[in-house]
């Protein structure tokens, strides 16, 4: 066993920058990289996305600038990587990872798996009852279902590592168990040693996020300054066999890793510290303790777990309708009272086209189109304001209303009005995320390889 | 003393479906229980009156000198579905920077960024 293994982060979601990805591939001396691409309504955007458009392959639109940027230093040295740019095609992915591979100069034989079976889309119905938000039978989503997956945990990716995979793409697998794959296969922790499981669930969740924890998503002058923040780097895990670990980032890079961006990256998305689920563990943070043994390099210890639940966290995505926005340009002296005037506008317009809206939101951007109904009441007019306008719809033609009537502020509105020319879609679909539970017994993954 | 709570600690937000977490982390431990004594759920709900519309939990981690304030319905229905334009709730963090604590005068030490 390896007394010691370092797992970076290559991606926190989807949009994110790939320079880092390489950096940690070229400079941070990993056993493992780790990608992180989805949100919650990923997979039901990308099964919209493939029946509107058949080239669409359905993995990760980034897969090939990824791949390209840390390909050459993985495979000069040895890294394994970890991924779910799988999306809702994890074989279609590693087929084209073994495109890439080739082009590298990677060995022959050199194997990728692909994880399938989180997609349940045709069973959900019958393997779930009730919708946690609301407590309604998942039948009622039956007429707006796109798509549902099932958060799948790490044994899958571990099998594959241990049937000789030197990559692993997934479709829905849980953030952090994509990270403590590597731990379960290296360390050869049981799947049911909660404590284990515990540490390094708990560590994956502190990667998942990537620069999250080394500055991004922090800085704060004069309260919490970080430096360098135009050039953050992607955490790097020095994971023990005992589930400790030190986490620091590539040295000459900007940002911090301290027992600030530890602490709240730790509870980022976190309800009950104490119960914390994913499909392999409950994690148990309120056990942990942290120390900054050097500069970036916070130590993390006796994180703690406890035995997972029988079922699987489901995710339901249904068609909801749509929603229609735009919005529009106030300046100089006055500008609130005409921002004021514009909205009384807006609001008689739509009641003139008879627009058919669950609900219609008017803001005035630079005041209060963040933060609402909380808005300080002496918060001092701003010089410049933007009135934005968005309405939820059934149907796309209430929606295009929206910007069809701010069209009308241009030469039909009132003095001083700044206007965008109309220059993209200013509607969208809503693609609602319910969740329900699944027994884990009726989940049954499935992996398939591919050779270099 | 009365000082805003973001020379006492620091806070970032996440979401889940249409519920909202914001963590509030003194910046010292001799901070923590000022924080812990006074920034109750109630107080915090009445803080975030208007956005969060239903019930807010408080979980402390004592070891980390933090708070863990879990708001339900408060994403206008969901980062999907809300109208909002920061429909991930990401800015929500800003607020309880804002709310104001009594601290010893003794701790004025402890306490971070400038002060007017």
């Amino acid at each position: 066993m390896k007394p010691l293994i370092r797992i970076g982060a290559g991606s926190a979601w989807w949009g994110d920058r790939v320079e880092p990805a390489r950096l940690n591939a070229e400079r941070g001396d990993l056993d493992y990289l780790c990608f992180e691409t989805m949100a919650e309504a990923t997979i039901s955007a990308a099964q919209v996305r493939s029946r509107r458009d058949p080239s669409f392959p359905g993995y990760d639109t980034y897969l090939d600038d990824r791949m390209r940027a840390v390909l050459p230093a993985c495979l000069k040295r040895g890294t394994k990587i970890v991924t779910n740019q799988g999306w809702i095609n994890p074989r279609g992915a590693a087929e084209r990872i073994v495109h890439w591979l080739r082009e590298c100069g990677a060995p022959r034989g050199m194997k990728v798996a692909a994880v399938d079976g989180s997609l349940i889309t045709d069973r959900v119905l019958e393997l779930t009852d009730r919708i946690l938000e609301n407590g309604k039978p998942t039948s009622t989503l039956r007429d707006t279902l796109v798509s549902a997956e099932v958060y799948q945990g790490a044994e899958p990716i571990v099998d594959a590592l241990k049937q000789g995979a030197h990559i692993v793409v997934s479709g829905r697998v849980a953030d952090p168990s994509i990270f403590m794959a590597p731990m379960m296969y290296e360390f050869g922790w049981d799947a049911l040693d909660h404590m284990k499981l515990g540490a390094g669930n708990g560590i994956g969740h502190l990667m998942e996020c990537g620069a999250q924890v080394t500055g991004g998503y922090f800085a704060d002058p004069g309260f919490k300054d970080v430096p360098d923040p135009w050039n953050f780097a992607f955490p790097i895990a020095e994971v023990s066999p005992d589930g400790s670990a030190v986490l620091t980032k590539v040295a000459g890079t900007g940002g911090a890793v301290n027992l600030q961006t530890v602490k709240e990256q730790m509870l980022y998305e976190v309800h009950d510290p104490a119960n914390y689920l994913t499909p392999d563990v409950v994690v148990d943070f309120t056990t942990a303790r942290l120390e900054q043994i050097g500069p970036d390099r916070v130590r993390v210890t006796n994180l703690s777990g406890k035995p997972r639940t029988p079922t699987l966290k489901v995710s339901i995505g249904c068609t909801e309708g749509y929603i229609g926005e735009d919005m529009f340009f106030y300046a100089g002296p006055g500008a609130l009272r005409r921002a004021q005037l514009a909205k009384r506008i807006l609001e008689e317009r739509f009641k003139i086209v008879q627009l058919d809206a669950e609900e219609v939101r008017i803001d005035y951007l630079g005041l209060n189109a963040i933060h609402g109904a909380m808005t300080p009441a002496d918060a001092p007019e701003p010089y410049e304001i933007a009135v934005r306008v968005a309405a939820r719809t059934r149907t796309r033609e209430e929606a295009i209303k929206v910007g069809r009537e701010v069209d009308g502020m241009a030469v039909s509105g009132i003095g001083m009005t700044g206007k965008r020319v109309p220059h993209q879609d200013r509607t969208r679909e809503i693609i609602g995320v319910w969740s329900s539970l699944v027994p884990r017994e009726k989940i049954v993954p499935s992996l398939s390889f591919y050779e270099v | 003393m009365k000082v805003m709570l973001q020379h006492v600690a620091h806070a970032r937000s996440g979401d889940k479906g249409n519920t909202s977490n914001i963590c509030v982390i003194a910046y010292s431990e001799a901070l923590y229980p000022y924080l812990r004594d006074q920034l109750t759920a109630e107080r915090f709900k009445a803080h975030y009156a208007g956005v969060v519309k239903g019930p807010v939990q408080r979980y402390e981690v004592d070891g980390l000198w933090a708070l863990n304030f879990v708001a339900q319905d408060a994403l206008g229905g969901g980062v999907s579905r809300s109208l909002c334009l920061d429909n991930y709730g990401k800015s929500l963090s800003a607020r309880v920077l804002a709310f104001e604590l009594e601290i010893p005068d003794r701790l004025a030490g402890e306490l971070r960024g400038p002060r007017n």
